[in-house]
């Protein structure tokens, strides 16, 4: 007698399909956002800075796909220009933080005597609000595109850090661990060798928590006018310098709005698919 | 119990230290001379001079932070280079609308959060739970200033249900602050109830599958009261530290909230010294903000031990 | 005879899982009347945990179901009622008055947030409709009877002040709060230690005299069997493929799987060429079989036969056996 039925749990099946294509879609909408960004100097209908008084705040239509902004600049060109300007930024961030993040978490998690410097250091720079250390830091360094990287790459390494040490933490009492070190594997070979492929998983995941947030920040320092100069067209700036038209022309602060959320969510659903995939153990807490 | 609390103290203070410590030598690494900068474009450089030797900026670095520390500690966080005041002074002035934007979005972020989070986690994996952790996500990721220039469009300026910008008059009623309040605290509150959302049903789904909630309903109570009562109870401790957690992630909110909204909290003031490099009023924010943000971990703390039996005693 | 306490006909349960629809148990029938413990003997994934909370109306919602059968039980009002198809609202009514539960696991099933004696009182208040304070009193009396020393003052502590046996006597209280007619006990002395198991055990068989219940007695453990079971039912692969009273099944098993389990008994344990008293086990596990006897692949009778057709369960002298070949065996 057979005792397994095989029905078709037809529920549970679209359930995992519809987790899996919003992951795909989350994906392709990154994909896409990239390209424009990259093929912007070629996709952009119009020179993003140039302004023409004649067409100011015009609504969306055929010529200006996303209307025009408060100078008569196209509002699509800017957005797709934007793009470059804040996803660069985020992804220099992640590229700072995670390497030196996971550099620092290696050495706080290997070493007992430097872990306790680093990680007051750590409990430091995370004892301030994100913004509010980052608003300190590019008013310090002055204001410009570099410095806000800097300063959000500053503002996150610390994550980075707690995260790689605790998995550090772990990874060094493995067997194999032991065993490298038993054969006398250097010390630093077992660590970036070793211990870093083992905890590549959590970081390659932190790594797109860190994207989505250093988007979201660097709008929102552009936005308090502690970030990117006003010239520069991102997502922050933009909404900046629209929201006193946002009465009559919400699409100058619509349009750029939409990008960043679009952007930040396909991020963060990206990086909980992540998740998901590479720790089955964490998918309850999702 | 004393002696944790006494060591937690102990940690924080060395926190606080080294927040100290590198808010004051990275905005002497600053460009411009600060002095220069009180002065303006037209003073000559006798007056610089003699403006370095009134404010002791031209004693040791090291001698000035321990100087400067020294005030700290007695509460003067020293004077604000454009406002003709203490900072001490100019925060207490401005703590009144952030706390009470702090308290306002921390109840509505709760009063979404955990009935979400706690509905999600009892309906888990139906259409309820897929809808409130997709809105949750959303919610984490919408920009807070952008949020709050669609509020500000659709309920202030469209239906006119509340002032656009403020505070109110000086001599305003507690309620025209409350209607001020309002929509700054709504934009903060939605946007950080995902965090409390996610964290609320991820440990009522570890409490829902214990062994005593199994016990509770074979006992035979409602289920109401099995999950509220039972299975809440136990869920606290997790949810309490994400309340603080949030609480703290307000403050930084707040910021950006108070910008918006032209409320005249410390938000807004560290943005305009931010501006206008008034130093002393960042530092003197900076540290304050710290301290808050460590007595609010220290509460958490405290709290865990009243809530939770087990480590009561 | 009057209609047993209990009776379960030919239940099945079965769970929606990703993999499909899985019937974990089929085919059970057992009964218990007042004043009876019927014990229930399987290794784990046998079905008899899965049976007690299909009894209890705790199947984990919405994935299982009583997929099949009745579980026939009559209320003390007199009515029999089918607690397979029972309203929500009537299961609810029932649990913890009339059909309690103790678990396996002492230590996490007390909600560690509440005094014990708050646990207990929660129960009283709801089922008998007592008031706050005439409520703590009978826990406190619920807490002597369990004889838990100085139950006043215990009364006000939480879980974690207490041992594992401790625990257990709490949760036996619990369950017997509100005088229940069936006590189903899970395996309720596998966590604790031998000399408390065998306190815990006199207890249970006190009570249930005193009480004058049926108790229906989940286990592995045949010498906990033989020392409080007035019947036997021995489930394998979620089927029941032996059912007896206590005195015959031990001196006189009849399914292979039985007679295994006996031989694995360490009382019976065999001794070793050096003389050594061993355990034996049974070798193999578990598996789900498309035909045939569940038990043949681990069967040292089994016959070509038994991997082709289906034993059904036959029924002689007060006896049932699930074999092909149980009289030749014999």
């Amino acid at each position: 007698m057979s005792s397994v039925v095989t029905s078709a749990p037809t529920l549970l099946f679209l359930r995992r399909l519809f987790r899996r294509k919003l992951v795909l879609l989350a994906a392709v909408i990154l994909v896409i956002a990239f390209a424009l960004a990259l093929l912007a100097p070629w996709l952009s209908p119009f020179d993003p800075a140039s302004m023409r008084m004649a067409r100011r705040l015009r609504p969306p239509g055929e010529v200006n796909w996303f209307g025009t902004d408060e100078l008569g600049r196209d509002v699509f060109s800017r957005v797709i220009w934007g793009a470059r300007a804040s996803l660069g930024i985020g992804l220099a961030v992640v590229v700072i933080s995670i390497s030196i993040g996971a550099a620092l978490g290696l050495v706080a998690g290997y070493f007992k005597r430097a872990d306790a410097v680093i990680m007051r250091l750590v409990d430091a720079l995370m004892s301030l609000p994100d913004i509010l250390l980052a608003i300190f830091l590019v008013a310090v360094l002055g204001a410009s595109a570099g410095n806000v990287v800097l300063a959000l790459a500053i503002v996150y390494t610390p994550r980075v850090v707690r995260v790689i040490r605790a998995s550090t933490l772990v990874v060094r009492e493995l067997p194999f661990v032991e065993a490298a070190r038993a054969l006398g594997v250097s010390i630093w070979r077992i660590l970036f060798v070793h211990v870093l492929l083992n905890v590549a998983s959590p970081l390659l995941v932190q790594a797109t928590f860190i994207f989505a947030y250093a988007v979201l920040a660097e709008a929102g320092l552009s936005f308090l006018g502690a970030g990117v100069p006003p010239e520069t067209p991102t997502w922050g700036t933009m909404i900046a310098s629209g929201q006193q038209y946002a009465e009559d022309a919400f699409w100058v602060v619509g349009f750029p709005g939409v990008a960043i959320v679009l952007v930040a969510l396909s991020l963060q659903i990206v990086g909980d698919g992540l998740r998901d995939m590479l720790d089955p153990k964490l998918r309850k807490a999702l | 119990m004393l002696a944790h609390i006494g060591r937690r103290l102990a940690g924080l203070l060395l926190v606080l230290f080294l927040v100290a410590a590198l808010v004051f030598f990275l905005t002497r690494l600053a460009p411009g001379d600060p002095a220069a900068l009180m002065l303006g474009d037209q003073a000559t450089p006798e007056d610089v001079a003699r403006l370095r030797e009134a404010y002791g900026l031209d004693k040791p670095l090291l001698l000035q932070f321990v100087l400067w520390l020294k005030e700290c500690a007695t509460g003067n966080l020293g004077q604000s280079i454009f406002l003709q005041q203490p900072v001490t002074q100019a925060l207490l002035q401005r703590a009144e609308p952030t706390f009470f934007l702090a308290m306002f979005s921390l109840a509505i972020a709760a009063a979404i959060g955990i009935p979400a989070g706690i509905a999600s986690a009892v309906w888990r994996g139906r259409p309820i739970d897929q809808a409130v952790s997709g809105l949750a996500m959303l919610a984490a990721n919408i920009p807070s200033f952008w949020l709050g220039l669609i509020f500000i469009q659709l309920f202030a300026v469209r239906f006119g249900w509340f002032p656009v910008a403020g505070y109110g008059a000086p001599d305003a009623s507690f309620f025209e602050r409350l209607q001020h309040l309002f929509l700054p605290s709504a934009v903060l509150g939605v946007v950080n109830s995902a965090l409390i959302t996610r964290f609320t049903r991820a440990s009522m789904l570890d409490v829902l599958d214990a062994d005593f909630v199994r016990t509770a309903r074979a006992k035979g109570i409602s289920e109401l009261r099995v999950v509220l009562r039972h299975a809440f109870g136990n869920a606290l401790v997790p949810i309490i530290t994400v309340l603080g957690l949030t609480l703290a992630l307000l403050i930084g909110g707040a910021i950006v909230t108070e910008t918006v909204f032209g409320l005249p909290g410390v938000g807004n003031l560290v943005v305009s010294a931010v501006l206008r490099r008034d130093y002393p009023v960042i530092q003197g924010a900076l540290l304050a903000v710290a301290a808050i943000y460590a007595l609010i971990n220290l509460a958490i703390d405290v709290i865990y031990t009243l809530v939770d039996p087990r480590v009561r005693q | 005879m009057t209609a047993p306490l209990l009776a379960i006909e030919d239940l099945a349960v079965s769970f929606r899982t990703e993999e499909g629809e899985v019937t974990p148990v089929r085919g059970v029938s057992l009964q218990i009347s007042e004043n009876e413990t019927v014990a229930v003997v399987g290794e784990s994934g046998s079905g008899k945990s899965v049976t007690s909370f299909a009894t209890m109306g705790l199947l984990p919602r919405p994935a299982g179901r009583v997929s099949q059968g009745r579980i026939l039980f009559r209320r003390r009002s007199g009515d029999t009622i089918d607690l397979a198809t029972a309203p929500r609202a009537t299961m609810q009514a029932l649990r913890g008055a009339e059909i309690a539960m103790i678990f396996q696991e002492p230590m996490t099933s007390l909600n560690p947030v509440l005094t014990v004696g708050e646990q207990i009182a929660e129960a009283v208040r709801l089922h008998l409709g007592y008031d706050r304070r005439k409520a703590w009193a009978h826990a406190v009396e619920m807490l002597g009877l369990v004889e838990i020393p100085d139950a006043a003052r215990r009364a006000s502590d939480y879980p974690h002040h207490m041992s594992g046996g401790m625990r257990q006597r709490v949760m036996i209280a619990l369950a017997l709060s509100c005088r229940p007619a069936l006590l189903i006990a899970d395996e309720p002395t596998t966590a604790l230690d031998v000399t408390i198991q065998a306190q815990v055990l006199t207890l249970l068989d006190r009570l249930r005299r005193e009480l004058g219940m049926g108790v229906l007695f989940i286990t592995h453990n045949l010498g906990v069997v033989a020392e409080i079971a007035d019947r036997v039912t021995v489930m394998y692969a979620g089927e029941v493929v032996e059912s007896a009273p206590v005195r015959d099944l031990f001196n006189a098993p009849r399914h292979p799987y039985t007679r295994a389990l006996l031989e694995c008994m360490p009382s019976r344990a065999i001794q070793d060429a050096s003389g050594r008293r061993v355990v034996r086990s049974i070798p193999g596990q578990v598996s789900r079989v498309e035909r045939g006897c569940a038990f043949a692949p681990r069967c040292a009778d089994a016959t070509p036969a038994c991997s082709v057709e289906a034993p059904m369960l036959e029924s002689d002298a007060g006896r049932q056996t699930r074999c092909l070949r149980w009289r030749e065996l014999a």
